[in-house]
């Protein structure tokens, strides 16, 4: 059950595919890193495909992989490149997203 | 357009696409808001992107569907607002960001409020680790993202959801480290007469039931501590029970206690809320037929009640009814006693799975002091008891001015009966005299530049 196939999901990630996916694979990145995911899933669990968490941060620099994944806990916002910061599980993925989790960056 | 009176609907799950159809054959255009990007709530959210091979017990995916497209059915008999976060309620006007970032407000006439339940959890050592979610979390990266939360997956709490959930982990291939459940196997039994009342659920219980025994899952019931272990990452679950304190090696937990209803609006509309002795939660006093003691404000499905998805259904449709009658609109007496017969059996059933899965208080009022009890600011259960104790203050809002528990970003939607119940019990009073949590408007967060888009439309 480790991949169904699908080329996107690394070794790396946290979340297990388990059921195929159907949107069609998009790039985006990742602290600059090219990474894909398919278009149309929500962003964390197109972070948490490849990664094994958010990292350290802010405001209490706990690393962080979600938790209640429908938008009420407010435990999963990223940075994206231009500026705004989302709801990694109600923010669907576009091709292109540039994703900013390096909390060294100052301008949280 | 006419002059007819505004029914506004907020949330488009089984309860609010139920009121939405059965306002629109009374004749009215309900204003709809959802949240979300499409309309289903968390019962029927469309699986965008995956593809079971499998299917997943208790999971209806072509219901769902039906049940989507019968609303979107109707979007062109009603106003309709996806991607809308309402932000506050007065009498007579709402609030609520769009998905453009703006935020707008409307007037209503009549409300609807139908925003479902968030999973409720107990602070346990380690909850906050990255690789523990909730239940329905766990359930929604299933059904959403075709995902388990990790390689291998204990199960921590207790309800049907509990079983439920690993049940569709199970069936769609996932690995299930334990089922743990800090409910009795015999508390089920004096419990049966009740959860006989809907035979077609108690069966799909007992069905997930068979499936975690029959795949060799470990199983403990009568749990009465467990910590999850890790360092920054989940590495493992203890738990106790009668049969002693084992650990089970798993990188995810999934956790709930039974489910908590979204009432903020409510609270904001001054609606009065009552003590559950049972469960310790405050709930909105609303009626079978969904009004509430204040004129004009209504509520169904489980952000009113936690009765499960038939009975959101039920309620939104005798909700659209109630507000029909009080616009002096004709209804179908027939139509209203029906439906509230089979409100009447789901509370019946629920008042069974309140006995067979009762709330763990115990373990709830004993979390460790050094346990993170509000995970947006990290305040633990050993600041608030030694506030309480310092100030001698134990209303769970005085609480929240001294320690920032319930202050962050989900407004203590996590923490609120937690902080309560360990702050009753460290001043020695009962939970009642703790209260509850407030809302406080914004009740969700919003982008700092959303409110110059209304000031400023050119800036």
């Amino acid at each position: 059950m480790e991949d169904l196939d699908d080329p996107i999901d690394g070794a790396h990630g946290r979340w297990v595919r388990l059921a195929r996916a159907r949107g069609e694979s998009v790039p985006f990145t990742i602290d600059g890193i090219p990474v894909r995911g398919h278009a149309g899933q929500m962003l964390i669990a197109a972070i948490l495909a490849v990664r094994p968490d958010f990292g350290c941060l802010p405001p209490d620099r706990r690393s962080r992989a979600g938790f209640c994944l429908i938008g009420l806990c407010q435990d999963c916002w990223v940075r994206l490149a231009d500026g705004r910061r989302v709801r990694a599980c109600t923010t669907p993925l576009e091709a292109g997203m540039a994703v900013r989790l390096d909390p060294s960056d100052e301008s949280w | 357009m006419s002059s007819d009176p505004l029914v506004v609907i907020v949330g488009a799950g089984p309860a609010g696409m139920a009121a939405a159809r059965t306002l629109v054959e009374g004749g009215l255009r309900p204003l709809v808001l959802e949240k979300g990007p499409t309309p289903g709530g968390r019962l029927w959210q469309r699986p965008a992107t995956v593809d079971f091979e499998r299917r997943l017990p208790g999971h209806d995916p072509d219901r769902a569907e039906r049940g989507v497209s019968d609303f979107l059915g109707i979007v062109d008999r009603i106003d309709w607002y996806p991607g809308t976060t309402v932000l506050d309620a007065t009498r007579d006007r709402l609030w609520a960001l769009g998905s453009d970032g703006v935020i707008d407000q409307t007037p209503w006439d009549a409300l609807l409020v139908a925003t479902g339940a968030l999973d409720r959890v107990v602070p346990l050592p380690g909850w906050t680790l990255a690789g523990v979610y909730t239940l329905g979390g766990a359930q929604a990266a299933l059904k959403v993202h075709g995902c388990a939360v990790g390689r291998r997956v204990a199960f921590l709490g207790t309800g049907p959801l509990l079983w439920l959930a690993a049940a569709q982990h199970l069936a769609a291939g996932a690995e299930v480290a334990l089922v743990a459940d800090t409910s009795h196997r015999l508390g089920a039994l004096p419990a049966l007469p009740d959860l006989l009342s809907d035979p077609q659920r108690l069966a799909l219980g007992l069905a997930c039931f068979r499936i975690v025994r029959r795949a060799g899952v470990p199983i403990r019931l009568g749990v009465r501590a467990a910590i999850v272990e890790g360092n920054e990452t989940v590495r493992a679950i203890s738990v106790e029970s009668r049969g002693g304190r084992r650990h089970f090696t798993c990188d995810a937990v999934a956790m709930g206690f039974g489910l908590v209803p979204q009432t903020q609006l409510l609270d904001l509309l001054d609606v009065p809320f009552d003590l559950v002795p049972t469960s310790g939660l405050w709930l909105p006093r609303t009626d079978r037929s969904g009004r509430t003691p204040v004129p004009r404000v209504y509520a169904a499905g489980d952000g009113a009640r936690v009765l499960g998805g038939d009975a959101a259904r039920l309620s939104g449709e005798r909700a659209a009814l109630a507000i029909l009658e009080d616009l002096g609109r004709p209804t179908d007496p027939e139509r209203v006693a029906r439906l509230e017969r089979e409100l009447a059996r789901q509370e019946r059933f629920a008042r069974g799975l309140a006995r067979a899965f009762p709330f763990p208080a115990e373990l709830e009022a004993r979390t460790d002091d050094d346990t993170v009890v509000c995970r947006c600011e990290g305040v633990t259960a050993g600041a608030i008891a030694s506030a309480v104790r310092t100030f001698g203050r134990h209303d769970v809002n005085a609480v929240k001015a001294l320690t920032r528990c319930g202050m962050g970003r989900c407004q203590g939607r996590l923490c609120g009966p937690a902080a309560a119940r360990i702050a009753a019990r460290a001043a020695g009073v009962p939970l009642g005299e703790a209260g509850r949590l407030r809302a406080q408007p914004p009740i969700e967060p919003l982008p700092a530049r959303a409110r110059c888009m209304v000031t400023e439309p050119n800036g």
